[in-house]
């Protein structure tokens, strides 16, 4: 009898053991499949990467077969849809750049002034209202703040100088500056804060202002995330759509002049793309230079501004 | 007296500045509220029942946002299926489970980049990817996956975040009563950070709900007189997905359309159409802001 119970609870106890480890062999094998899965999603952004720049080059290579590189870095006109197409990049690089260059004088002096308003002089609830206030700059879409450059800013501008267009690049340009105030002012500000609170005090202490704490102290302190904050809003300023089509115009024109009309990289995809464009035809192609144009642009800053990001991070270390 | 001097003109320069700087943020905020206040003047007379349950039309004033708001919607819906869970998934992947090696860093750069390319670069990709590769045309599908894309960085980067700000001493503890990797996530990281995750997520939809650019560029019509067809109807098999595969108008693309006309009476439209893009973003950034503010409150480490 004992014997028998005995043998009966060793063979329990065995068998208990396989299910236990057979169990165990499960649960590892689904954290296994959990772990994969979860890789092949944070892969998956990297194909997205891939996409875009295969893409980019695919469909612009034919273009490149017609168009030499000289003919298109160095003719000041834009036409590929007329008859004499005319396939300069030059006018369209330059509307792109009148716009940002107009859109971060609003944005870099009104984003600074207040990042350290905010991070050094405001109370702490001030700041607590404010910043997420701020941000709702960011949050109105694109295309209401066209609506708004061209119905609201372009008359105004017109009451002062009447010879301002309908379409120009002042208007587009500083209203986009104003969009992209909270990407100034947001990282900035987060720069300014990781600053040492000694370092404030041991300025104080010298008997330094506020403002040249402020000034001399604290924001040269956090120059990489202040640098990378305005890397980051000339790369939206260059790649901001909706605004510039709107309200800056679809006319190609190598000149500076803001009270123009103008075109922008981006404004051209958004013309062609409205009309109807055969897949394959030179009109296709050219989107895709001017993408891949914008690219280069976005890209190249993109890669500054994380080169400064990582030097900081190297320094708070 | 000098040194008074100084002081003197060191403390008027801190007052400046003060000043100044309460100036620039007044200003930002004026510009925001003139520009409300703006569209709310133009476009609030035209804000009415019919206007919501009307077709875009040639006569500016039976014109309404019946095919838009719809097309909006179900674009958002397809946006939210695919950006959420990889999103999440990515997020969970990069802080919880990445070893330190150059695939992971690669990865990690990877995110940071595509959330600086420009949307329109995200549009004439899907435009190449989805329209003629993948032959989905013009499409709700196509729009959705396309938006999709743009959003996700921004819900990746909020996940990382929201995972970030819990302790590991949690994670220990879990482990430590025998919990697996996945059941410390499921039971542990996923509750507590949820509210961080929420507030990527509403702050991404409320970017595809205004994002104009790349749906142009793949499509987007600006008169569409009917409405996709419905998901759910009284015949078998009852439910039908042909709506992913038709086509479609969105509320930024249909106020895009009025504006470009030179009748005034159709910018009339364009601003009540603003109107509500304008407090359907509002209310979601507002709302994000809420709920981050709250979970803040319930969970202190």
């Amino acid at each position: 009898m004992s014997l028998y119970s005995l043998q009966n609870s060793q063979k329990n106890s065995l068998t208990d053991k396989k299910r236990m480890s057979s169990r165990k062999n499960i649960r590892k094998i689904k954290e296994l499949l959990i772990e994969g899965i979860l890789f092949l999603c944070a892969l998956s952004s990297v194909c997205v990467t891939f996409a875009i720049v295969y893409t980019l080059l695919v469909e612009a290579m034919p273009f490149f077969k017609v168009v030499s590189l000289k003919e298109f870095l160095t003719e000041t006109e834009w036409t590929p849809l007329f008859e004499n197409a005319k396939y300069g990049i030059l006018p369209l690089v330059t509307g792109t750049l009148m716009t940002t260059v107009i859109a971060l004088s609003i944005a870099i002096p009104f984003g600074l002034i207040t990042s350290v308003y905010l991070s050094e002089f405001a109370s702490v609830r001030v700041r607590e209202i404010f910043k997420p206030l701020l941000e709702l700059l960011a949050a109105v879409p694109t295309v209401v703040y066209g609506y708004f450059a061209m119905l609201f800013v372009t008359p105004i501008l017109q009451i002062i100088r009447p010879e301002i267009s309908t379409f120009n690049a002042l208007s587009a340009g500083l209203v986009m500056g104003i969009m992209i105030i909270p990407y100034v002012s947001s990282l900035s500000e987060d720069a300014m804060r990781a600053v040492p609170q000694s370092l404030r005090e041991g300025s104080l202490a010298l008997g330094a202002s506020k403002f040249q704490t402020s000034f001399q102290v604290v924001a040269p302190s956090a120059f990489s995330g202040i640098a990378s904050a305005f890397v980051l809003a000339i790369s939206r300023a260059i790649g901001e759509t909706m605004v510039v089509a709107i309200a800056a115009g679809l006319q190609p024109r190598f000149s500076f002049n803001p009270t123009e009309s103008t075109a922008t990289l981006t404004a051209y995809i958004v013309q062609v793309s409205l009309g109807d464009l055969p897949h394959g035809s030179i009109g296709y192609q050219t989107i895709y230079v001017a993408g891949l144009t914008l690219f280069v642009f976005t890209f190249s800053l993109n890669l500054i501004g994380q080169r400064i990001r990582s030097r900081l991070e190297k320094k708070v270390k | 007296m000098s040194t008074n001097n100084l002081i003197q003109k060191i403390k008027l320069q801190d007052l400046i500045f003060r000043f100044a700087g309460l100036i620039v943020l007044i200003f930002s905020f004026s510009v925001l509220l003139t520009l409300i206040i703006d569209m709310f003047k133009t476009g609030y007379p035209r804000i009415n029942e019919m206007f919501f349950i009307s077709f875009p039309s040639r006569f500016p004033e039976k014109a309404g946002i019946l095919s838009a708001w719809v097309g909006s919607l179900a674009i958002v819906l397809v946006t939210s299926f695919m950006a959420i869970p990889l999103g999440v998934a990515t997020g969970i992947y990069l802080e919880e489970y990445a070893k330190k090696n150059w695939i992971s860093k690669l990865i990690e750069l990877n995110i940071l980049n595509l959330a600086g390319i420009p949307s329109i670069i995200y549009g004439i990709m899907a435009l190449s990817m989805f329209v003629y590769q993948f032959k989905m045309g013009q499409s709700i599908m196509t729009a959705g996956m396309t938006l999709g894309l743009l959003v996700l960085p921004i819900i990746i980067v909020t996940t990382r975040e929201a995972i970030r700000t819990i302790p590991s001493h949690i994670r220990e503890a879990s482990y430590s009563v025998g919990a697996t990797k996945w059941q410390t996530i499921q039971y542990h990281i996923l509750p507590y950070s949820f509210g961080g995750i929420m507030t990527g997520v509403v702050i991404a939809l409320s970017r595809a709900i205004g994002e104009t650019a790349p749906l142009i560029t793949v499509g987007a019509l600006a008169f569409i007189a009917f409405l996709p067809t419905a998901p759910i109807s009284t015949v078998a098999p009852y439910v039908s997905l042909q709506w992913l595969s038709d086509p479609y108008t969105v509320m930024p693309i249909q106020m895009f359309n009025w504006i470009s006309r030179p009748q005034e009476e159709f910018h009339v439209n364009a601003a009540a159409t603003g109107i509500v893009l304008l407090s359907m973003t509002l209310i979601l950034n507002i709302a994000a802001i809420l709920i981050r503010y709250r979970f803040r409150k319930k969970y202190r480490w």
